[in-house]
């Protein structure tokens, strides 16, 4: 769990370059027309017991709204670190983010999820909006979400 | 200094805070709505309760959230659908919507970020630092202004558009202060610049593994009541590892859905504590009515945004620009002016630039600015005073005497003065010599006599600097040339003569009124809003002393017009009476306050003769509202120069007249007008007593016959033409 964790870190920070365990992902997330601010999502992976392995992407700056995105704030522990290179701006309703990643071979097939905490400011907060398994197979195949997100889609 | 800090923000972020009070104010009424909207819950009433009824309702139950207000709102699933309803506490009835107001949605983001995020946010937070910077240099000024803290309610005077500023200030700036303060808290709080996040992080206690516990029968909820709750989520179904999380005034916790206990628990610290009472200041959310106050008060900065503007135009406007003016308290030479139309500013500022270049720091302000306490460096104080009327303070000395009279000791310094006004005035430069007589009473030495300044001479001007000079030990070489007034070119729609047979030639002229946008009338490039009774200033070709025409038209009427008789070598009249239709002369508007016909029910008597008559027929053309006007006219011979004799009959039969009385000097029963009062004695006591107001136009001894023959009508009453002057009943505009 920990070396998964280590690799994760490693993978996301995009500064790094050259690591051959590692494959480009594409990951894209429209949201519906919620009829509200923009949302902030937390996008973040799970082991095959369900225990949080790693974030890799955090749209949404300020980091006092964090404790909305409850399920991924709580499995972090209320202390996110390390996202200071993965945090991009929230995203409007209707609108769609593209996120390309570097994420480790040996996240897939392995029974790791992917997962979207997303949150939206004086409208209710959807932890795991949406989860997906990271499978060679299901690469392409959109998600639908529970209430914010419209799909979720990784491409290799 | 305060002036400045108060001014430039002010003109800088007048439209900003236009915006972020309007809008605030409208944000103001919803948390209002909200409190009234929301059944509140007893105090009996525990979480447990609350939740275990609203699953009972909806099983997939995933959170609870209960605002400031008390309005309670569930969040759930149903058949995989997301459902949200705001609940009643005490019969757990979806009562309405919880879909977030769209309009409050808009009005918030437009009040905290213009729409532009967080740039947006820096823009809207530099306006309440403006308005915090405004707020705390206005209380400076009205403390200044009202004479001291103790009389900060005391009564303001002045122009209407100051008094407004001011009276609206000091009802609300304590709101403006809250505001701004707490809105700048907001800001920081948003950007992570205090130290408010969330305590973490909890100490995680794993979850007991255990499912399937009521939850009404826990033991964590029973304990809380709903009025401290802020929310509840449930924790994800089939995850047994999942909990419950409580959110309360207090702080944060987490609870086994096995048995009930509570995991964990962070209280909230000082600093979020501190950020949520700002929070609820700001937004009046859990403090509705606090809300609505502050938004009534918030309404108070458009009116003062705007009455500021007209104030900063009309100072800008009516003195000219002084270079290098020196604070009060680092200058040698401190210069106050009494200026009613800015043309004593332009003196001053001459004034200004000879003792600058001689070396000397020199502060000039309006005299009524007069603070001696400030003047810490100053050796001399050097008093322009121009006259208003008879002998009142002219618009930038009001308040001076009473300031000057409220010193407990002379100051030490010498002072000098120099009056502005026309020898051909009874009160010539009267102000200006009871300014003298006042600071002779008071011991206040003199540098050098009293002097004065007539119709502008700049000869005379450059005397008084050369005795000036003398006494100070300064080269001083005062050449002024009066200031022109931004004039504008008029082109003449139609003249209509008189009086040529009785050797009084006179014109009735009527000009277009140019078309200007607005802003050319805000900045001077065309005549602002004019009524009878200001006045038209002509500049003739080959003089740059412009000659003054009492209007007989308002701005409403759609053109200007002025009566002008020929004078024999006259310069003026002379270029005016060759006017033409077509042709183009350049003049300008002067406002001319004190013979305004003021909007009222009371009767109006007007008196003239001669030209005279153009302002008076102006008042009776704009009295649509059919007030008793009672005229009378006097002129030589009815056939020739009766002025405005078709007009009259018409705006009498429209009910603008009520009543005429003419007086012709000529013919088979020469009479004056003062005749006419005369014979009309018993009709004017009556009109008197209803509160009639007494308005005269014309010459000279008109004017001094005018009020003889009203002394003697009125005598019986107890009532003299002075009297009434002091009330402001009996009003002149002689020349």
């Amino acid at each position: 769990m920990k070396s998964i964790f280590a690799a994760l870190a490693l993978t996301t920070a995009l500064t790094l370059p050259g690591l051959a365990m590692a494959r480009p992902i594409t990951v894209t997330t429209t949201l519906n027309q919620y009829g509200g601010d923009g949302a902030y999502l937390a996008f973040y992976v799970t082991d095959p017991q369900g225990k949080y392995a790693g974030t890799v992407w955090v749209a949404g700056g300020k980091s006092k709204y964090y404790g909305h995105l409850s399920a991924w704030y709580r499995a972090t522990g209320g202390n996110p670190s390390g996202i200071d290179g993965i945090t991009g701006a929230s995203v409007g309703a209707g609108r769609t983010l593209e996120i390309s990643l570097d994420l480790a071979d040996a996240l897939f097939d392995a029974g790791y999820t992917l997962h979207v905490d997303a949150a939206v400011e004086d409208m209710r907060d959807s932890p795991n909006d949406v989860a997906i398994p990271l499978t060679s197979d299901g690469a392409g195949t959109p998600a639908r979400g529970r209430l914010y997100v419209a799909s979720l889609a990784y491409s290799r | 200094m305060s002036r400045f800090i108060h001014r430039w923000p002010g003109l800088i972020a007048g439209l900003l805070l236009l915006v972020l009070s309007l809008s605030g104010a409208a944000l103001s009424i919803f948390p209002a709505v909200e409190r009234l909207s929301s059944p509140q819950a007893t105090a009996a009433v525990s979480v447990a309760d609350v939740a275990g009824r609203l699953q009972a309702a909806h099983p997939e139950l995933e959170q609870i959230r209960r605002a400031p207000s008390g309005r309670i709102t569930a969040y759930w699933f149903e058949n995989g659908a997301a459902q949200a309803a705001v609940i009643d506490p005490a019969t757990e009835q979806s009562i309405a919507s919880a879909d977030p107001n769209p309009v409050e949605r808009w009005l918030t983001n437009l009040h905290r970020s213009l729409f532009l995020g967080d740039g947006g946010r820096l823009v809207t937070a530099a306006g309440a630092a403006a308005m915090m910077v405004l707020a705390i240099s206005g209380v400076v000024l009205i403390a200044r202004r009202a004479g001291g803290w103790q009389r900060w309610f005391s009564p303001m005077r002045g122009p209407f558009s100051g008094r407004l500023h001011v009276e609206i200030a000091r009802l609300v700036v304590a709101g403006l202060l809250l505001s701004s303060a707490t809105a700048l808290w907001m800001t920081a709080s948003t950007f992570d610049l205090l130290p408010d996040e969330a305590a973490s992080p909890i100490a995680q206690t794993d979850a007991s593994g255990r499912t399937g516990m009521a939850v009404a029968d826990m033991a964590a909820l029973r304990a809380i009541p709903v009025a401290e709750l802020r929310s509840l989520s449930f924790p994800t179904p089939d995850d047994a590892g999942d909990v419950f999380t409580l959110k309360t005034d207090r702080g944060t916790g987490y609870i086994d859905q096995g048995d009930g206990k509570l995991l964990a628990w962070t209280d909230l610290t000082g600093w979020q504590r501190a950020t949520e009472t700002i929070y609820m200041l700001h937004t009046g959310r859990g403090a509705a009515m606090l809300g609505m106050v502050l938004g009534l008060m918030a309404l108070g900065v458009p009116v003062m945004a705007v009455t500021g503007f007209v104030l900063w135009l009309a100072g800008w406007r009516g003195r000219p620009r002084i270079r290098g003016n020196v604070p009060a308290s680092r200058a040698e030479t401190i210069l106050l002016v009494g200026s009613e139309s800015g043309s004593t500013w332009g003196f001053a500022a001459t004034l200004h630039a000879v003792l600058s270049k001689a070396g000397q720091t020199v502060h000039a302000a309006p005299m009524s600015a007069f603070d001696p306490a400030r003047y810490g460096r100053a050796r001399r104080i050097l008093i322009l005073a121009a006259t208003y009327g008879d002998g009142d303070a002219p618009a930038s000395a009001k308040g001076f005497l009473e300031r000057m009279n409220a010193l407990a000791a002379a100051p030490a310094i010498p002072m000098a003065v120099l009056g502005f006004g026309d020898r051909s005035f009874p009160g010539y430069c009267a102000y200006a010599r009871a300014v003298t007589e006042t600071a002779e009473r008071k011991g206040w030495e003199t540098l050098i006599p009293f002097d004065t300044v007539d119709r502008q001479s700049p000869q005379d001007f450059a005397r008084w600097g050369r005795s000036l000079g003398a006494a100070t030990g300064l080269d001083l070489d005062l050449v002024h040339q009066p200031v022109q007034p931004a004039s504008i070119d008029l082109t003449l729609v139609s003249r209509r003569d008189y009086g040529a047979e009785v050797q009084a030639p006179m014109v009735i002229l009527r000009f277009a009124l140019p078309q200007a946008a607005l802003w050319q009338r805000l900045v001077g490039r065309a005549p602002g809003n004019f009524v009878a009774g200001d006045l038209l200033g002509i500049l003739p070709e080959g003089s740059a002393v412009p000659r003054f025409y009492s209007l007989a038209s308002g701005r409403r009427d759609g053109f200007v017009e002025i009566v002008v008789k020929k004078h024999p070598a006259g310069l003026c009249s002379g270029q005016l009476f060759e006017l033409r239709p077509g042709d183009r002369i350049r003049g300008f508007v002067r406002r001319n306050p004190g013979f305004h016909a003021e909007t009222t029910r009371r009767p109006l008597i007007l008196i003239g003769a001669g030209t005279g008559i153009g302002p008076l027929a102006g008042f009776v053309r704009a009295n649509t509202r059919c007030r008793p006007v009672y005229l009378f006219f006097g002129m030589r011979h009815p056939d020739s120069d009766f002025l405005y004799r078709e007009d009259f009959a018409t705006w009498q039969a429209q009910g603008r007249l009520r009543r005429i009385v003419t007086a012709c000097s000529r013919g088979q029963n020469p009479r004056y007008v003062q005749d006419g009062l005369r014979h009309e004695a018993t009709e004017i006591v009556r009109l008197v007593r209803e509160g009639a107001r007494i308005m005269v136009c014309g010459g000279r001894d008109m004017a001094a016959g005018v009020s003889t023959a009203l002394g003697d009508i009125l005598a019986p009453m107890g009532l003299t033409p002075s009297l009434l002057k002091a009330q402001g009943r009996y009003v002149e505009d002689i020349y």
